[in-house]
């Protein structure tokens, strides 16, 4: 009746993970009556998580990620602990099993949870305004992919409460991966999540090239559009042909796991090897999918807080598209020591380092964007700075890893983990710091504190020094990867270093929620009633904070690379406006609950697969699939903004905009 | 805050934050030269070692610069600086492109030529140039230790490599049960060890005594312990090690293997006196019977006190 699934599977005699669960269904449970208590669901039903409007999913993926990196960095703390504690004689608090767990979870959690769905979460909340249009090509469908993604993440955690999780690392590589060496429900928690939650990664990808390609306002060309854009377009295109070869990659092992097949086995013509070059064709550039959205957000934030157009706006483009071309390019680097001769090598190798000058370009861009500006510091520019400084060393090791005679000897390495952080960290995670404080007033309509927020970017900035400069030296002592017992006392200095940084770190994301509560407190301090707080350049910035449903009354007209700071120079110049427009009924979708029924569904199944309940499994697959059935017979779909309501909240934007201009124009 | 306190605040603590860097960075670093990689016992070590630091070096020529003249253009154009010129449209210049796409482009060409001669150069597969012939070595990853089998003296040792120092040892690697890596940091190049595949490494230790070696790919819940070291030792005393080891002691038949392929961790060196004809082209050919037995749950193989 119940497969695999029994009272074994609740870790009662683990303490760790027990009385995690315990903590989470509390506050889980305290959370749902709080909400219950301020009559909040039906507002959260129909504003959030039916909403097919792309801010609101945008909030709510971002919403994801930083609850998913609480969890991923609870994981990161307790390794950094173990290994401070299980030296030498001592095997520290926790045993290989855990252990091993704890790492594989890391990872998996860190970049397709946290990672992924904060980077996604700008490109919808962001996207659709700079390109100056009302939503995404496909509003519902990107409800449905927020969904999917959601249920993935759920399936990751439900692993802490029932069963396991995979012990294998965060790619599952086989034979250990394989039935015989782990036949327990870890793997396939792992598998079946990123299962789930690549079809709504893909589906974003989808939805996304459909709207930087086919939807912008009118006079956007191609290259008009905000640098965001450019990289979001690159982004969503390696999404595109990078995750299908995932999802068969974990395919074909789900097909070994569960059907005995012989993709990947030792036995029976298996060949592992393949798995590896499946696993890295989507590995290697889904670096640059995280990546090129980053530097996205440091275009928009070096022009933005610099007063000045970004510099080489078309050798950015261009950059960025190379990069995303050459990504595909490069993944036999990640097997150097497996037995390549020497042109295979030292063609990747070159390969890999061709990546190298258009990101310098990029840096050297940013630096000319400051050059003859008038910065100013805000926080966001603390991350773009900090962010310079930091990621040129990460690109200096990662050249060296590219390097086969050095990989040779760094490979797997304490080196390669500090350096996969030092552009992860410094790149990608201080890009999204960066864009939560940048476009948060945007998407509520007041600005973050800033003396917190410097706080915040401080504890990361020297917390992820400490925490991953002292890997290096370890990689160079010989130190390799995923150890649960170091047998060399001499370590210990060093790790224990390491723990404080991630220490520090840990605090910064705590300062980051009392950062955003006592910002919700003293809101009305920081009101953004302009939607402009930062003297922005791009469309987001023309309308509201937070913007209508609609966004714009009418689709904005763009002349020239920089669409809302041309529009806004000319207005000053002018003192006033452009003439009103004639105002027109607008039509937006409805909101549908046809993602989250979907999402529920596809969780049942995927936890019915896990466990082999298969008369649950199929139930949940026709219910996923019912539900499009009758989304498909659905009467309407959309719904009419009367003319009237139109009118009356652009008249009052109008109004606000000007008495904001007067101010510009009298100060300058 | 006004804009000027702002600037304060940031100057004070990019201050502190170098100080603080400069204190904690100098004397780690300085006590951690001479170790694993960068104490190289062999010819592939020390090449490998010399491209890691002229690389490096050639980086950080491009790269300091770099971050001084961030932190340097920043702060000169700071909104509170009058002194500094503001050009809001100044967006292009045509030499300046030629030159940040030149920068890196030349320092790629250049790392690109390391590149291409080093991985020819120090290709794994290839014999290391020698008078003296190379020892043979066959090397058998097992859940969680190293199987060496020395086909030439017919003996073979778990978690224990001999060699004579200054002769070239030729290896040949695979694995009983999964991926592992094998490494030893101060004599170079690490290389996979995988399950019907064999790999090829050429190393040389031309100094004496004891090294580190372990696997550098995760393997399964043993995996910390699946280290090993090598002896290196003048070569009449490797031919006595040899003589002496023959014939002796355990034996590595069927039965022998087969005891000795069990999942255990943290496994004392053993000598084994003769090994059965052709094993590793067994093992390679998964004619001997995999025994993957994962660790029971909750029952973890424990570091040996003192280890």
């Amino acid at each position: 009746m119940f497969g695999r699934l029994t009272w074994d599977a609740i870790p009662f005699n683990q303490p760790i993970p027990l009385i995690t669960s315990l903590v989470v269904i509390l506050a889980l449970g305290g959370v749902a009556l709080w909400i219950t208590k301020i009559k909040a669901w039906p507002y959260l039903w129909h504003e959030y998580i039916t909403s097919t409007d792309h801010k609101r999913l945008g909030i709510m993926y971002i919403a994801l990620a930083l609850l998913m990196l609480v969890r991923g960095f609870a994981d990161a703390i307790m390794m950094r602990a173990q290994q401070s504690l299980a030296i030498g004689a001592s095997q520290g608090y926790l045993p290989p099993e855990h252990y091993n767990q704890i790492f594989s979870a890391h990872g998996t959690i860190m970049i397709f949870f946290v990672a992924m769905p904060f980077v996604i979460g700008f490109m919808n909340f962001v996207v659709p305004l700079q390109l100056g249009v009302r939503d995404v090509a496909f509003p519902t469908m990107n409800n449905v992919s927020f969904w999917l993604t959601a249920s993935g993440a759920l399936l990751v955690n439900l692993s802490l409460f029932l069963g396991e999780f995979a012990r294998t690392g965060w790619l599952a590589f086989p034979p250990l991966s394989e039935k015989a060496f782990s036949p327990g429900v870890g793997v396939d928690y792992y598998l079946v999540a990123l299962q789930i939650s690549g079809v709504g990664t893909v589906l974003t990808a989808v939805n996304f090239v459909t709207t930087i390609l086919k939807t912008r306002a009118p006079g956007m060309s191609y290259l008009r559009m905000p640098v965001f854009c450019w990289t979001s377009l690159a982004s969503c295109l390696i999404m595109l042909a990078a995750f299908p070869v995932l999802t068969v990659a974990l395919a074909e092992l789900m097909l070994d796991r569960y059907l005995g097949f012989h993709f990947f086995t030792n036995d029976g013509g298996g060949n592992s090897m393949l798995y590896m070059n499946l696993i890295w064709v989507w590995g290697h550039p889904e670096v640059y999918i995280l990546v090129l959205p980053a530097f996205g957000i440091y275009s928009e934030v070096a022009a933005t807080f610099s007063g000045k157009p970004l510099f080489g706006y078309r050798s950015m483009v261009f950059a960025t598209m190379v990069i995303c071309i050459v990504s595909y390019c490069v993944w036999l680097h990640h097997f150097f020591t497996m037995g390549a001769g020497g042109d295979i090598n030292a063609v990747f190798g070159i390969a890999s380092m061709v990546i190298g000058i258009p990101t310098g370009v990029k840096i050297y861009n940013w630096l000319f964007t400051m050059y003859g500006g008038r910065v100013r510091f805000n926080v966001p520019m603390y991350y773009l700075i900090g962010f310079m400084l930091t990621f040129v060393g990460g690109g200096l090791t990662g050249v060296l890893l590219a390097i086969p005679p050095v990989d040779f000897i760094v490979h797997n390495s304490l080196f390669l983990v500090a350096h996969f952080h030092h552009v992860i960290i410094g790149g990608v995670v201080f890009a999204l710091m960066a864009g939560y404080t940048y476009w948060f007033p945007k998407a509520f309509g007041f600005t973050l504190d800033e003396r917190l927020g410097k706080i915040v970017f401080w504890c990361w900035f020297i917390g992820f020094h400490l925490a991953f400069m002292p890997l290096y030296v370890l990689g160079f002592w010989g130190a390799t990867r995923r150890m649960q017992h170091i047998s060399d006392p001499s370590w210990a200095p060093w790790l224990n270093v390491a723990f404080v940084g991630a220490a520090i770190i840990g605090l910064g994301i705590v300062l980051t929620v009392v950062q955003l509560l006592y910002s919700i407190k003293t809101r009305d301090q920081r009101r953004d009633i302009t939607g402009d707080p930062w003297d922005g350049r791009t469309l987001e910035w023309l309308t509201l904070s937070p913007p209508p449903h609609y966004n714009f009354a009418v689709l904005p007209d763009v002349h020239g690379e920089e669409a809302y700071w041309t529009r806004k120079q000319t207005a000053i110049k002018q003192d006033q406006l452009i003439d009103e427009p004639d105002y027109q009924p607008i039509e937006m979708p409805l909101s549908t609950p046809v993602g989250v029924i979907c999402a529920f569904f596809a969780t049942v199944c995927g936890f019915a697969i896990i466990w082999y309940i298969w008369w649950l499994a199929i139930l949940g697959l026709i219910g996923a699939f019912a539900v499009f059935v009758w989304y498909a017979w659905r009467d309407e779909h959309e719904h009419i903004i009367p003319v009237e309501e139109v009118r009356a909240n652009a008249r009052e934007r109008r109004r606000i905009r000007m008495e904001h201009l007067h101010e510009l124009s009298q100060s300058t | 805050m006004n804009s000027t306190e702002c600037f304060e605040r940031f100057e004070r603590l990019e201050r502190g934050l170098i100080h603080a860097a400069v204190l904690v960075c100098l004397p780690l670093v300085a006590s951690g030269c001479a170790r694993g990689i960068l104490d190289p016992v062999g010819p592939v070590a020390a090449a490998e070692k010399t491209i890691l630091i002229n690389s490096t070096a050639i980086m950080l020529a491009i790269i300091v610069p770099t971050m001084i003249a961030t932190v340097a253009v920043a702060w000169w154009f700071r909104r509170g600086n009058r002194k500094a010129d503001y050009r809001p449209d100044w967006e292009y210049s045509g030499a300046i492109e030629l030159v940040v796409w030149a920068i890196p482009a030349l320092t790629v060409m250049l790392l690109g030529g390391i590149t291409w001669i080093g991985s020819h150069d120090l290709e794994p597969s290839k014999p290391l140039v020698s008078k003296i012939a190379p020892l043979k070595v066959d090397v058998v990853s097992l859940d969680w230790k190293w199987l060496f089998i020395y086909p030439d003296q017919g003996v073979a040792t778990v978690n224990q490599l001999v060699v004579p120092a200054g002769t070239p040892v030729s290896f040949r690697l695979t694995s009983a049960t999964v991926w592992n890596v094998f490494w030893v940091p101060q004599m170079g190049t690490m290389i996979y060890a995988m399950p019907r595949m064999t790999t090829r490494l050429n190393l040389q230790a031309d100094r004496q005594g004891s090294f580190d070696g372990l696997s550098a790919h995760f393997s399964g819940d043993g995996f910390p312990g699946m280290q090993f070291k090598v002896q290196s030792m003048p070569a009449d005393q490797f031919a006595m090690w040899a003589q002496g080891a023959r014939g002796s002691g355990l034996k590595l038949d069927g039965a022998g293997y087969a005891e000795l392929e069990k999942p255990s961790s943290y496994v004392k060196p053993m000598t084994y006196g003769s090994v059965a004809p052709n094993l590793f082209d067994a093992i390679v050919a998964n004619k001997v019977p995999p025994n993957p037995v994962p660790l029971p749950l909750h029952n973890p193989p424990a570091p040996p006190a003192g280890a």
